[in-house]
């Protein structure tokens, strides 16, 4: 009788159920970090995360199914479309392969403490891409910043560990803050807080609402690791235990960028023309810089973390096309650049047990010979960030060229194939280290003849990873088409 | 679905050999087989062949159509020769391998397979992001044979050469982009024409660094030194012509205006391109080094026929192609057969190799004398259908390129004195045996084809593009405006459907 007097919101379970499926699985598993004994800990909290992570793929899947049009809900703070379900299938994707990545590590402290955290950060994720209106935006990326914040500092005997933590704290702190910020001069400005209400709102011209837009796209950029605000990622993703630093590097991009676009578009939209400008400003920087950068560095980590900047430099050029093909383009792109992201982390992973230190081009040398199954990943990963073909990453570039070649940007497409051009120096580098050059006998951990230390769940990762990289070459159309679905809930 | 089989082949053969442990020294000859299944395949596809019609063995499957992307393969006259070159010269190549029993067997063998099967993907391709693919998936197999199994300067040879066509084959990515964006399709068959100088010189620039073109062969010393006498003979003898597929198909009826605009440029580069290969080849101080520069002379003769853009340059060029593949395969293999007996393929320290190795003596004086285009010889037939079409642009480079014939007696005639007569050199021992069965089984069918062809050039030069035999008769072809006649002679295939 008093539930039927009161009032209450309507709740769109559905919509809400792949975010709820992780954060229930969080909780589990950290619930399993003090009751269940330490014998099965790391079995119970890993299963317990990898099928959170399962369950939120297969619910975002349904919701995908289920929505052909975009709709809002609970007072359209959130939207459900399938824009946001495509990225939190991926987002579930790249924490499933991460939980296969952190099974092998023998992590003995904070096992519950490790998965739980890394299923709360996939749960702000899929969140934070469904976010309809500043409030949610900023809860989102608070949610899975600070989840991310302390997995960083997690090894907490590693002096690396805790300066990753630290370092990333303090600069994620700060673009959180000027997202806020940002997010503020726009309400100040237009009085709305959705996304939509503020794109219907006409004052173009009011500077605070333009400053406020360029606040809140920095505050993204700090997340996308995006040249010039990229500074904490190198010594972050060095940091940080690698199989963390995959999720990081292949989720949060997913988020940060698809959130971008959705915000550019749909709150943003008549200012189009200033940001698109800025936002090929950012590409052409972050192209620069994490090129030039990767370039010189001798840690494998290090490199794929300027690496991923130069990547976030691609996906920006789609993002500044603002047309159908470029949303095409952003989505398509995520999927081989996340396997290939993975996967290349969890050759480092595998590199790194069997080393007990750290991954240098030195300490890589000889080993596509030693070990035959990850060189040969690791060479198509490569591959996959450079561009060639068989791998989807060529047809990435290929839509993103388009794209920015269709909103009649050449600049931006010659930009991008002279950093394609700089790239292929350090990822064949790796190349030519792990096949071209003799392995040193210093580091040959494994007794002649012996095999190499076995972890099937990360050989699982890898192979998943490698299937993705080359799969998504060959099956451009059906991946295409949900980009398309997708692209078009956003009104693109 | 000939075509599809012929690219499937190789790549399923490599992959058998990098996934199925099977024992080192069962690699070569499972390679070997399956090259020469290959050979056999298309040996049976070119004996059905329509020379006189257009598309042939096409299979077309959409591959993502909001950009108008399919996989669309077929031969050409022309692209069918260019694929036997391929596949006779890469079961060349694989016997090689095996003759000498390359270490890491499995990975090494499945990488040759991938590469002839990605340059047969190449000749077929008649969709540019295809063509893109493969031509791109070239690079990787040859980046790595020459990395890993090369001489000993063989990582810095392998980082120039995939810099240098790697530059080259992005500033055709931007190209291709720009073309089919506009073109709304990625189609050979079904798209237009442009007349964008810039899209032109992307696409220019990728295929004067393949070929190499001067100034682009920066590269090229390097590589076909340093990497493996069998992989230099498919570097020189296949991959180059991946350029004289793409300038045939892509470039010239797809870009009529800046063709005629650039033409003299081209011919000019052409003509010192050949003039200077050919001088630094009578330069070198070994056998490698003269046929690598050779290989720039011959190549440029080449381009000279293309960019002639009349019937006789074009039906020169291709025959010259094919003449050019064998002849430079089968020095490189012999010139591997010498290194790898005597240790050494320099000048200074060979000498007298005649005398007791009559054998030895006759392949390479036969495939020397080819080189040299002898008249009589298919070679000769190649230089002279090339120099009679491109003396319709000019009298000039037709006079620089029967000069550069002479410059092509004097080198290769350098080599066979140096190698066969002359004083025995230090490195020649003794009573080191001539050539065997099993070196024999790989030179000598790449010279019986050779004089197979200096009996019939016809068979190449008359069968390449449909129209050819008309043309020759009609007004046109003897005309100046010929790049109508070209278009019409390398697309006629789809004009006539």
């Amino acid at each position: 009788m008093i539930a039927a007097s009161i009032p209450t919101p309507h709740v769109d379970w559905l919509a809400l159920s792949p975010a709820l499926a992780l954060l229930g699985a969080a909780s589990v598993a950290l619930l399993g970090a003090v009751l269940v004994p330490a014998w099965v800990r790391h079995v119970f909290s890993a299963v317990v995360a990898g099928s959170g992570f399962a369950t939120a793929g297969v619910l975002a899947a349904v919701v995908y199914h289920r929505t052909p049009t975009a709709t809002f809900l609970i007072a359209e703070s959130m939207s459900r479309d399938r824009w946001a379900a495509v990225a939190q299938i991926l987002i579930a994707g790249v924490g499933l392969a991460a939980v296969l990545v952190a099974w092998g590590s023998g992590r003995r402290e904070h096992v519950g403490e490790y998965y739980a955290l890394l299923a709360a950060a996939g749960a702000g994720m899929i969140f934070f891409v469904q976010a309809g209106n500043l409030m949610t935006l900023f809860l989102g990326l608070e949610w899975f910043s600070i989840a991310l914040y302390v997995l960083s500092a997690l090894d907490t005997n590693r002096e690396r560990s805790l300066e990753a933590g630290l370092k990333y704290l303090i600069v994620g702190s700060f673009g959180s803050a000027i997202l806020l910020f940002g997010a503020a001069l726009t309400y100040g400005s237009t009085g709305q807080l959705g996304f939509v209400p503020i794109g219907d709102t006409p004052n173009a011209h009011d500077p605070m609402y333009v400053v406020g837009l360029s606040m809140l796209l920095v505050g993204l950029a700090f997340k996308a690791s995006v040249a010039p605000f990229h500074m904490w990622t190198p010594d972050v993703y060095e940091g940080a235990p690698t199989p963390v630093t995959a999720f990081m590097a292949a989720a949060t991009k997913v988020a940060a960028l698809t959130v971008m676009l959705r915000l550019l578009t749909t709150a943003f939209p008549q200012q189009e023309r200033l940001w698109g400008i800025a936002v090929a400003v950012l590409a052409c920087a972050s192209l620069a810089i994490g090129n030039l950068a990767a370039l010189v560095q001798k840690n494998v980590k290090r490199m794929l973390a300027y690496s991923s900047v130069s990547h976030a430099g691609f996906m920006l050029i789609a993002v500044a096309a603002d047309n159908a093909l470029g949303g095409r383009a952003l989505l398509y792109y995520l999927v081989p650049y996340a396997a290939a992201t993975i996967g290349a982390f969890a050759v480092v992973t595998a590199r790194e047990r069997e080393l007990t230190g750290e991954v240098t081009i030195d300490s890589i040398s000889g080993m596509g010979w030693e070990r035959p199954f990850h060189g040969a990943a690791m060479w198509v990963f490569m591959l996959g960030a450079a561009g060639f073909p068989l791998t989807g990453g060529m047809l990435g570039k290929l839509y993103v060229f388009s794209a920015a070649y269709e909103r009649g940007w050449w600049w931006l497409v010659v930009v991008g194939v002279v950093a394609t051009a700089v790239s292929l120096y350090y990822y064949l580098g790796v190349v030519r280290a792990m096949y071209m050059r003799p392995g040193s006998s210093a580091l040959r951990v494994a007794p002649a003849g012996g095999s190499p230390p076995r972890d099937p769940a990360l050989s699982l990762a890898v192979a998943i990873s490698l299937g993705v990289t080359v799969g998504s070459f060959f099956f451009v159309s059906p991946l295409i088409g949900l980009a398309r679905h997708a692209a078009s809930s956003l009104l693109l | 679905m000939l075509t599809t089989l012929l690219i499937v082949v190789p790549v399923a053969a490599a992959l058998f050999l990098w996934i199925v442990p099977l024992p080192s020294d069962y690699a070569g000859p499972f390679a070997f087989l399956a090259a020469l299944v290959e050979v056999g395949l298309w040996a049976g596809g070119a004996v059905r062949f329509d020379y006189a019609g257009g598309l042939q063995y096409s299979a077309h499957h959409a591959w993502f159509s909001d950009l108008g992307v399919s996989y669309h393969v077929g031969f050409y006259g022309y692209s069918l020769w260019l694929t036997g070159l391929a596949v006779v010269v890469g079961a060349a190549a694989v016997g090689y391998g095996a003759w000498v029993q390359r270490e890491r067997a499995r990975a090494y063998f499945g990488l040759m397979l991938f590469l002839t099967g990605s340059i047969v993907g190449v000749f077929a391709s008649q969709d540019l992001l295809l063509f893109y693919a493969f031509f791109e998936a070239m690079l990787i197999p040859i980046y790595v044979l020459v990395g890993v199994w090369g001489g000993p300067r063989r990582v810095a040879a392998s980082v120039t050469f995939v810099i240098y066509t790697m530059v080259g084959s992005l500033l055709m990515l931007a190209s291709i982009v720009a073309f089919g964006i506009s073109q709304h399709t990625f189609s050979l068959v079904s798209s237009g024409t442009s007349s964008n100088d810039w899209i032109f010189l992307g696409f220019a620039v990728a295929f004067a660094v393949k070929a190499p073109l001067f100034p682009f062969h920066g590269w090229l010393r390097q590589a076909y030194t340093e990497a493996p006498p069998e992989v230099a003979a498919v570097l020189s003898g296949v991959v180059s012509k991946a350029a004289v597929f793409g300038l045939i198909r892509i470039v010239l009826p797809h870009f009529p205006k800046p063709v005629s605009d650039f033409r003299s440029t081209i011919l000019v580069l052409s003509a010192i391109g050949l003039t200077y290969g050919s001088l630094l080849a009578f330069r070198q101080p070994d056998i490698r080094g003269v046929v690598a520069y050779s290989s720039l002379g011959q190549m440029s003769l080449i381009m000279l026929g293309i960019f002639a853009a009349n019937p006789l340059g074009l039906d020169g060029a291709v025959l010259h192609s094919i003449n050019h593949g064998l002849v430079s395969a089968a020095m490189f293999l012999l010139a591997g057969m010498v290194e790898r007996e005597w240790g050494s393929g320099e000048f200074a320290r060979l000498g007298g190799a005649a005398r007791g190795r009559p054998i030895l003596a006759t392949m390479l004086l036969t495939a020397g004398v080819l080189t040299l285009a002898v008249p009589g010889s298919t070679n000769f037939a190649g230089e002279f259908l090339i120099l009679a079409g491109v003396f319709r642009q000019g009298w000039g480079y037709a006079a620089v390129g029967a000069v550069a014939i002479v410059l092509a007696a004097m080198y290769t005639l350098r080599v066979l004195s140096a190698v066969l007569h002359e004083r025995r050199g230090e490195a020649v021992t003794e009573g080191s045996p001539d050539l065997r069965f099993e070196q024999l089984v790989l030179v000598v069918p790449l010279v019986a084809l050779l004089l197979a062809l200096s009996v019939s050039p016809n068979t190449v030069s008359g069968h390449s593009f449909p129209t050819t035999a008309a043309a020759y008769g009609t007004p046109q072809a003897t005309g100046a405006p010929s790049v109508a006649v070209l278009q019409l002679k390398v697309t006629s295939g789809h004009l006539t459907k």
